[in-house]
């Protein structure tokens, strides 16, 4: 059920992801409406597709008039990680019911790297509700922030150089949330060190989906001494 | 002009494969978590984040520009806030601003 106090936790929770989603919609949507798209294109995709990179690439997938399989293609390589994310919560969405399947749809970075830890919730909150409204929550501003760029389109003149920061802000904080636990530091080393590896010889555009696939091979390897030392959970 | 029904293709189709992406593990695993996926459930999260934030800075150029200079100043700005006072408002707003006034005055 939806009451009162489980809102207000949503809400409270998505703010961190409210500044970011707003102004990088609004990129998106002063990008599509500067390729000619109206002003009803931007919403169309920020509710049917709901993903931030992708809508940028996708706007120069329309502007180009691309193939239909080449647009599949290009979507699979840059979401595939998304792939990593549903695995990883399965298991915390399974009682969710129907609520399930709009929250793994909406399962951007931003609202799993809000939800992935399972946050602890205060009294009278309902998790599965709280997890649908993040995911909810995320989407408005996402939707609104496109709406706000379709609007204005290249009449935008405030110098945001640099907003776009707040996104790695949101996860460098909650790294150092979770570094405090000892138990999740070798999952996070293991991480990041095979990123930056793989960022080294892949470089910025390729390096993601070979990362996690060293991530999950590494993770296994290290499975025995995650779980006899009580596991990170 | 825009083709208005190759665009609205193009978005049935980069919809579609992303909400396949995202859905297929629920659908896979509706009945029962193996146990592999419920260990990766449990420890993936901690590597992802840091690999976001490995991601958030694979255009920094550390060999030249400002090195990263900016960046990191921020992101140091940032951890160090949440490690002290463990709110994340605070700490997203801060570094944020740091990081705009950084490029937009200090390192233009």
């Amino acid at each position: 059920m939806i009451n009162k106090r489980t809102v207000k936790a949503a809400f409270i929770t998505s703010l961190p992801v409210m500044a970011g989603y707003i102004v990088l919609g609004t990129g998106f949507g002063v990008l599509l409406a500067s390729k000619g798209y109206s002003f009803w294109w931007a919403p169309l995709m920020s509710v049917t597709m709901y993903a931030g990179a992708m809508q940028y690439v996708g706007v120069s997938i329309l502007a180009e008039g691309a193939s239909l399989i080449s647009a599949a293609l290009m979507t699979l390589m840059v979401n595939a990680r998304h792939l990593f994310y549903g695995i990883s919560m399965v298991e915390s969405y399974r009682d969710m019911g129907w609520k399930k399947w709009y929250a793994a749809f909406g399962l951007t970075d931003e609202t799993y790297s809000l939800l992935s830890t399972d946050p602890p919730l205060p009294d009278g909150v309902d998790r599965s509700s709280f997890n649908f409204l993040v995911t909810l929550m995320n989407q408005c501003y996402w939707i609104i922030g496109g709406m706000i760029g379709a609007a204005l389109g290249t009449a935008l003149s405030f110098n945001s150089a640099g907003i776009d920061f707040s996104m790695t802000a949101l996860f460098v904080s909650i790294f150092v949330e979770q570094w405090e636990k000892k138990e999740n530091r070798l999952p996070a080393v293991i991480g990041f060190a095979i990123s930056v590896v793989c960022l080294i010889i892949f470089g910025a555009d390729g390096f993601l989906i070979p990362a996690m696939l060293c991530i999950c091979a590494a993770l296994f390897l290290v499975r025995p001494r995650i779980e006899k030392g009580g596991g990170a959970k | 002009m825009i083709n208005v029904f190759h665009s609205l293709a193009l978005i049935a189709v980069m919809a579609l494969v992303t909400a396949v992406l995202r859905l297929a593990p629920f659908i896979l695993f509706s009945k029962n978590t193996p146990k592999p996926v419920m260990y990766l459930g449990n420890v993936l999260p901690y590597a992802i984040i840091a690999m976001l934030v490995v991601y958030c800075f694979r255009e920094v150029d550390f060999m030249s520009g400002s090195h990263g200079i900016p960046e990191l100043i921020a992101a140091a700005l940032t951890a160090a806030l949440h490690k002290w006072r463990h709110n994340t408002l605070l700490s997203i707003l801060a570094g944020t601003i740091c990081y705009m006034l950084l490029i937009q005055f200090v390192f233009v």
